[in-house]
């Protein structure tokens, strides 16, 4: 094998290929990324047995062939080249080696045999469908936040993505919560998703996924079975295994019948929630909101370390109502807020108590308060 | 050099033996009246608690441990020298010394003793560190002026008294930080008095084995095995930033410890790090819903002491011994500290569930570290757990019934597995 390739494009492909390796794995060969070069492109594939990732990249094949060598290294050597340089990745010179040149850098990196890299094993997708970036960026950055880290309860560790009866029809839902709160996000049903089964879509998945889709009009096609969910672009192809567990049935906690309504800026909530937040000296800072007729005061009162309130006006026009939150979760919802104002529904102080952007239902978040 | 008779207490001038009254247990030693940092250590002390209660077990080999199988926990200084130590397994024990009487340990009564000679410490110092029933630190420093004699005489005193009145016999170990201290209790036991002085630190140190050193086990050694150092000697060749960046925060402490220095002090009130039990059976178990019965009780106990003492853990620690004495542990960590006996069962169920071993165990145990007040447990309930709420509240009112009537007046059926 030896190619010739412009930095930009081969940095681009290997720091996906890193971030996908595992670093503390006992198999050697998982550290390594695959580099096939065939015809005018190369693909560069990693995998830690659960995700894999192919990222495709123009290049001047001279040589076709293919090889593996440890992601990391090739990431961080790429990364201090100079920008534009022109590299080239040749295995002609000492047996084992994979020779990487630019200007007047040279490296030799020990390689594996390509023969022992893993392929993931194919799978039959029951369901094919396209959606543009920004749908699918929507769903999955409005919703992680809520993903548990709880290990005992695996099946929460991911996004649960399935075809969801909605108020105005079937919709592409996504749903993560870690028990203390719950983020429920839907968008318009792509042609194709009919049918699919509901996956959870692991954490490392997510956050993978999330490098595809960057650019709004992209359009990633999105390919489902039940043990395996695949995300494509023209150029990056990223397949995992979803977590092998039943979500639980996130409906019948989502509050139906709160009914007092708070109406606040998200931003100048989440400031406030921010500042009064500071005095307190515990790992989970609770917050206590008190409420009445437009007039929202939050405080937060520390014994050992002081005392802050801070007085906000809203729209408020139910009965008084004392609640209390934990202060991160609470700026995370209100961080997801950004057009309208947020929408908080209560019932009392020891029910879960509903968020939603305005009006629009498409992003629901509930969150558990808090005594205080 | 100034003398002591730990005997009859009277102070000299060194000699072989007491001026007054002609005893041999003198001791003597150059910096004798300039030392307060004391280890107590009793002597086989739940062995000697037996032998106390029972002057006919005397003569006779003692081992306390748990029942047919388990371990020894104590033995007695006759059956020691047959080669039977603590942590041995009783089968073995009983090989080496066959006669031996085996007594199932009674933890209330050595807590009893226990509390007699604590008294004892706590009429010398305020500064008195139990580090478990039969051992404590006792700082004296600045006590001189106060009992009219200095910090060796009153330990002479206090071992002679705790002899002649609770009938049990204890080693000292006097020196001028908790780490010499506690080296030199063990060099003369058991009626020992041993003293460390500043002057001969370097060379006492010199040429001991890294294990010596309080908190470095097996694993340590074998850690520090491999950057060339077995002796304490090795360590001083090292620099000691060098100590700290290869060992981390135990690096340091060991450059510090090796050049005899240990500026922890005698601490009466060490904030409690975890709350654990356990349990070792009977016979082996391998049954889960057997282990879960177990694991409930425990978590229980645990739950009681931890809202006993108002504290509340993040994390909670699954103990399994394997039937080859090996140790498996899981942890998980909790979003919020809890104090209740229910999520604690609920952690410690699902860790077990996920341990894929089949068994059998020898023992189960669980534990709450990470700890916080009670005022910030338990705050938010789960969303996807409704029961969780009402168990809770159910939880507090057994709490409230077992406080009245008794711990076995309410119990929960799987407690009975």
């Amino acid at each position: 094998m030896k190619i010739s390739i412009e930095r930009a494009a081969l940095l681009k492909a290997v720091g996906q290929a890193q971030s996908v390796v595992e670093r503390r794995n006992t198999i050697p060969i998982l550290a390594n990324v695959l580099i096939e070069a065939e015809g005018d492109q190369v693909s560069f594939r990693a995998t830690d047995l659960d995700i894999e990732v192919v990222d495709r990249a123009p290049a001047m094949v001279e040589r076709a062939g293919a090889t593996t060598v440890s992601a990391v290294t090739l990431h961080e050597i790429v990364r201090k080249l100079p920008d534009g340089a022109l590299v080239q990745l040749a295995d002609d010179g000492v047996a084992g080696r994979l020779s990487v040149q630019a200007g007047r850098s040279h490296f030799s990196l020990a390689t594996l045999p390509k023969e022992d890299f893993p392929v993931m094993a194919s799978s039959e997708y029951t369901a094919n469908f396209t959606a543009p970036a920004q749908v699918l960026r929507r769903l999955f950055d409005k919703s992680k936040f809520a993903i548990s880290t709880e290990e005992t309860r695996y099946y929460l560790n991911g996004v649960y993505m399935h075809v969801a009866e909605g108020e105005d029809g079937a919709v592409l839902r996504c749903v993560a919560t870690d028990g203390h709160r719950l983020a429920r996000i839907d968008a318009d049903l792509p042609e194709g998703a009919q049918g699919m089964p509901g996956v959870i879509v692991p954490r490392k998945t997510v956050g993978e996924l999330r490098k595809l889709l960057d650019e709004d009009d992209t359009a990633i096609a999105v390919s489902v079975s039940e043990t395996k969910v695949r995300f494509a672009t023209p150029a990056i192809t990223l397949t995992s295994k979803v977590i092998d567990g039943t979500f639980p049935d996130y409906s019948r906690v989502i509050p139906t019948g709160n009914t007092r309504r708070l109406e606040v800026d998200a931003q100048d909530f989440a400031k406030a929630v921010d500042r009064v937040a500071t005095v307190s000296s515990e790992r989970s800072r609770a917050v206590k909101l008190q409420l009445d007729e437009d007039r929202l005061v939050l405080s937060v009162n520390a014994p050992d370390a002081g005392a802050a309130e801070e007085e906000l006006a809203v729209a408020y026009g139910d009965e008084r109502l004392e609640i209390g939150f934990n202060a991160k979760y609470l700026l995370e919802i209100a961080s997801q807020v950004d057009r309208e104002n947020a929408v908080f529904l209560f019932n009392s102080a020891g029910d879960p108590t509903l968020m939603r952007e305005g009006d629009d239902t498409s992003a629901v978040y509930v969150v558990m308060p808090m005594r205080v | 050099m100034p003398a002591l008779c730990r005997d009859c207490l009277t102070r000299f001038d060194s000699g072989p033996r007491c001026p007054a009254c002609r005893s041999p247990r003198v001791l003597a030693h150059p910096e004798l009246d300039a030392l307060s940092i004391a280890h107590v250590d009793c002597d086989a002390f739940y062995a000697a608690v037996e032998k106390r209660d029972d002057p006919a077990l005397r003569d006779r080999a003692v081992i306390v441990g748990g029942g047919h199988r388990g371990v020894v926990s104590t033995c007695c200084y006759i059956a020691r020298i047959r080669g039977v130590r603590s942590a041995m397994p009783m089968f073995t024990a009983l090989k080496l010394c066959p006669d031996a009487v085996v007594i199932k340990p009674r933890g209330d009564r050595y807590a009893e003793v226990s509390r007699l000679i604590r008294a004892k410490m706590d009429a010398l110092t305020p500064a008195v560190e139990p580090l478990s029933l039969d051992e404590a630190f006792l700082d004296l420093t600045g006590t001189e002026r106060l009992h009219g004699a200095p910090p060796a005489v009153l330990l002479a005193r206090l071992i002679r008294d705790i002899e002649a009145e609770i009938g049990v016999t204890a080693s000292v170990g006097l020196s001028h930080n908790k780490f010499l201290a506690k080296i030199a209790s063990d060099l003369d036991k058991p009626r020992g008095f041993s003293v460390i002085g500043r002057a001969e630190t370097a060379a006492f140190l010199s040429g001991k084995p890294v294990g010596l050193i309080w908190g470095v086990g097996a694993a340590m050694q074998a850690e520090l095995e491999t950057a060339g150092i077995a002796r304490i000697d090795d360590l001083l060749r090292w620099d000691r930033k060098e100590l700290g960046a290869r060992f981390g925060s135990m690096g340091d402490r060991l450059w510090h410890l090796a050049h005899g220095e240990d500026n922890r002090r005698v601490s009466a009130h060490d904030p409690v790090k975890s709350i654990s039990n356990e349990t070792t059976f009977d016979a082996d178990i391998a049954a889960r819903d057997r282990l879960e019965g177990h694991l409930w009780r425990l978590a229980e106990k645990v739950a009681d002491r931890a809202k006993a003492r108002d504290l509340a853990g993040r994390t909670v620690t699954l103990k399994l011994r394997r039937q080859d004495f090996t140790l498996l542990t899981r942890r998980q960590s909790l979003r919020e500290p809890t104090q209740m006996a229910d999520r604690l069962w609920q952690a410690g169920q699902a860790l077990l569930a996920q341990v894929a071993e089949p068994g059998p165990f020898r023992l189960i145990g669980i534990g709450l570290s990470d700890l916080a007040p009670a005022t910030v447990a338990d705050r938010t309930a789960d969303l996807l757990d409704p029961g969780a709420a009402l168990r809770a509240e159910a939880e507090r009112a057994t709490d409230r019934i077992r406080a009245r009537f008794g711990p076995d007046a309410i119990v929960k059926g799987r407690s009975l597995r």
